[in-house]
């Protein structure tokens, strides 16, 4: 308990004073996966999309994967990782092990199952609600994932802010491939796994606080750019 | 103006589902002129015959046969389907998207869809979510929708369900004087009193066949058939 | 906004260009947790202008980076394991830097009775006789193979119940026991810097066989051509320099004195 109080008020402090090395670590949280989300979103949306709209052979076989990848452990998605990006491995001479890079790429590889599979959900729906309205405006596939991504998009908002969740708090991965380096590949997640293995709760803590503080600041914004409160919900 | 898409030939026109013939096999001749109202009793198979003709739904068996290439006769029809599909978008989103699918370029999209609207009386409207405009409203904007093409050929299925009487006048009014400007109409009704208003020849359906097709004149004052006459009488046919 | 993701999505990828005079270091826990790492890399960067990005994970772990040629150099303390780890070729040669010692911490009534205990193997024998809750890191670390390396001296096969190997990182397994109030093998820093001791205390220190040699190995660059060998060539000067001797035998936590430097 005085643990929980004690993080709380350094996590305030930590705020209040802008302690460098937080604004530091946090900003990087962000740049990571901010990197990835976008990334993901323009690779999972439309497949998603497409995944609701069109008919083809290995459908079924897709979504049973993004399902099963889903529930994938990350660290094991680190692990795949990793073994890729080692020096000794198929992509060794790109030397992005340990790099941001290659949290990115990890945080995309977790993220995307994840974002495709709410997407589809969502826009199945929709292509529900659209299916012969579009088919009798001669569509092709594409204009139909086009209208399907526009006209969800509010629902695929919060497809990608789910993703963002994931991202943003996800350590296993991240730890292995970025190797929690500081002031190269240290983000909040790995900071707290770091001190909570110092033994340090309190600060461990703390930084847990400005973690929830800035995913909730962010999906505040995100509704305020997309305006969805305002517009209502349709 | 004397449409290529006419005359539409139907052969052998089957409609499955299953091992189930829903439709046919129907063999017809539509010509170029007039309004066509399809009639029948519930579960006729009215909405497949439409949907079937317009090619939304994939023929098991048979063809048909549209004067011009059928990539063609597909650009020059429209569908208005029984309940309104509202994208989600705007009154004016939704008056503009059949445009942009044919490539016209923004600014001009845009005039043409605000006039549209003005048309139906969605003038004031223009940036109200489609999904929120009352029933009414929602049909004539679909009948808009449907008609910014300038197509040749328009199928209506039950435009006029459920609505009330002022909306029906309305949306009768639109349809009457689209079909004044050459639009060919194919539509089903279950009003009888809007089939006589509309229909210059009338098409009765009865288990997925076409029973009785003729000049709507005709049909109403004198019925060949024993099952057309019960069914304008309003006895239940089976 | 589109343009600003852009913009984030470009500085990510330019930062994974590597720029000069950066290079990785593979470390074991225990020394960074001892926080000498934040005392020596600052006067790195002041006197070479070199960069060390540290990597902290178990022995097992940095050998393994330094095999795949992923670090440039690895400091670690598992002499067997180092010596392995130059026969493969991984490695250009081993330089002994400091050494600390290994102490064993247990709840503070101390009810197998450390306290008495005359040598190291000994200890562990009235934990094993005693039954007394043990936990062991069991992942392979430097501390973990000197620990079993410990119980062969004794004689004793940790086996049952009281034996509990978590395979986790020092700071982990000493959270473990101290939630279970288990006695555990820990490094001095680790011990004196870690901040939930609980009922925890220091209940055996000072058998030589405890001593603790940290030694730097480079990567071979034959091996590995990527590796920066010049900049671990210049760090390794400075580790042996004076600057460094002065630094790390002065280095304390709470008045304790954690490293003692050797280098030849």
């Amino acid at each position: 308990m005085s643990d929980l109080l004690s993080g709380m008020s350094q996590a305030f402090w930590m705020l209040l004073t802008l302690d460098a090395d937080l604004v530091e670590i946090t900003l990087r949280s962000l740049r990571v996966t901010l990197t990835a989300l976008v990334i993901a979103s323009v690779v999972a949306l439309p497949l998603g999309a497409l995944l609701a709209v069109r008919r083809f052979r290995a459908r079924r076989l897709t979504i049973a994967m993004l399902n099963a990848l889903m529930g994938l452990p990350p660290v094991v998605v680190g692990l795949v990782v990793y073994v890729f990006l080692s020096r000794s491995g198929p992509l060794g001479v790109m030397g992005l092990l340990f790099t941001p890079t290659a949290m990115v790429i990890a945080q995309v590889i977790i993220i995307v199952p994840l974002i495709a599979s709410i997407a589809h959900q969502a826009l199945r729906e929709l292509w529900s609600d659209y299916h012969d309205l579009l088919i009798s405006l001669n569509t092709t596939q594409f204009q139909r994932v086009q209208a399907l991504i526009w006209d969800g998009r509010r629902a695929l908002l919060t497809a990608a802010l789910a993703g963002f969740g994931r991202a943003i708090g996800e350590v296993g991965a991240i730890m292995v491939v970025g190797g929690n380096i500081d002031h190269h590949t240290r983000v909040l997640t790995t900071a707290i796994a770091l001190e909570t293995g110092k033994g340090d709760f309190a600060l461990a803590l703390g930084l847990g606080f400005v973690l929830i503080f800035m995913a909730i600041a962010v999906n505040l914004a995100i509704h305020v750019i997309g305006r969805t409160e305002r517009e209502g919900r349709w | 103006m004397v449409s290529n898409l006419f005359p539409v030939v139907l052969s052998g026109a089957t409609l499955r589902r299953g091992q189930k013939a829903l439709i046919g096999p129907v063999d017809l001749t539509l010509q170029a002129d007039g309004v066509t109202v399809v009639i029948g009793p519930n579960g006729a198979g009215k909405t497949s015959f439409l949907r079937m003709l317009h090619g939304i739904a994939r023929l098991g068996a048979g063809s048909i046969t549209w004067s011009c290439d059928p990539l063609e006769a597909r650009q020059k029809q429209a569908f208005v389907f029984q309940h309104p599909v509202m994208m989600r978008r705007s009154v004016l989103g939704n008056l503009i998207y059949p445009l942009r699918l044919a490539k016209m370029a923004r600014p001009k999209a845009r005039a043409l869809a605000i006039k549209a609207a003005q048309d139906i009386g969605l003038g004031d409207a223009l940036d109200r979510p489609a999904p929120f405009l009352s029933g009414g409203e929602r049909q004539k904007l679909a009948l808009a929708r449907a008609l910014i093409t300038k197509p040749d050929l328009l199928f209506l299925d039950e435009p006029c369900a459920s609505l009330d009487g002022r909306a029906t006048r309305e949306i009768e009014e639109i349809l009457t004087r689209a079909a004044t400007a050459g639009t060919r109409l194919i539509m089903s009704t279950h009003d009888m009193g809007q089939a006589r208003r509309l229909a210059t020849e009338t098409l009765f359906l009865l288990n997925g066949n076409i029973h009785e097709y003729g000049p709507a004149s005709t049909f109403f004052e004198r019925p060949k058939t024993a099952q057309a006459c019960a069914f304008l009488k309003g006895d239940i046919v089976e | 906004m589109k343009r600003v993701l852009c913009g984030l999505f470009a500085s990510v990828l330019l930062s994974g260009v590597a720029v000069a005079d950066e290079m990785r270091m593979a470390v074991t826990t225990s020394f960074h947790n001892s926080g000498l790492a934040d005392i020596l890399l600052p006067q790195i960067k002041a006197d070479t202008g070199i960069d060390v990005q540290l990597l902290v994970v178990g022995t097992g772990q940095a050998i393994k980076l330094g095999e795949a040629g992923d670090v440039d150099a690895i400091l670690v303390h598992s002499k067997k394991a180092e010596q392995k780890f130059l026969k493969g070729g991984f490695g250009t040669h081993r330089r002994e830097i400091m050494y600390n010692d290994f102490v064993f911490i247990g709840p503070k009534s101390d009810s197998a009775k450390l306290a008495d205990a005359n040598s190291a193997a000994a200890a562990l024998k009235a934990i094993a006789d005693t039954q007394s809750p043990f936990v062991s890191r069991g992942d392979d670390s430097g501390t973990h193979k000197k620990e079993l390396s410990l119980w062969a001296s004794a004689d004793v096969t940790p086996d049952g119940d009281w034996y509990k190997a978590v395979g986790a990182g020092m700071g982990a397994a000493l959270n473990t026991a101290a939630g279970m109030n288990a006695y555990i093998m820990s490094d001095r820093a680790s011990w004196l810097n870690f901040g939930n001791k609980g009922d925890l205390a220091l209940v055996y220190s000072g058998d030589p066989v405890l001593f603790n040699q940290y030694a730097f190995l480079p990567v071979n660059p034959d091996v590995h051509p990527h590796v920066r060998a010049d900049l671990a060539a210049k760090l390794e000067a400075w580790l042996v320099s004076d600057t460094a001797k002065d630094l790390i035998n002065a280095y304390k936590i709470n008045g304790e004195t954690l490293f003692v430097f050797n280098a030849e």
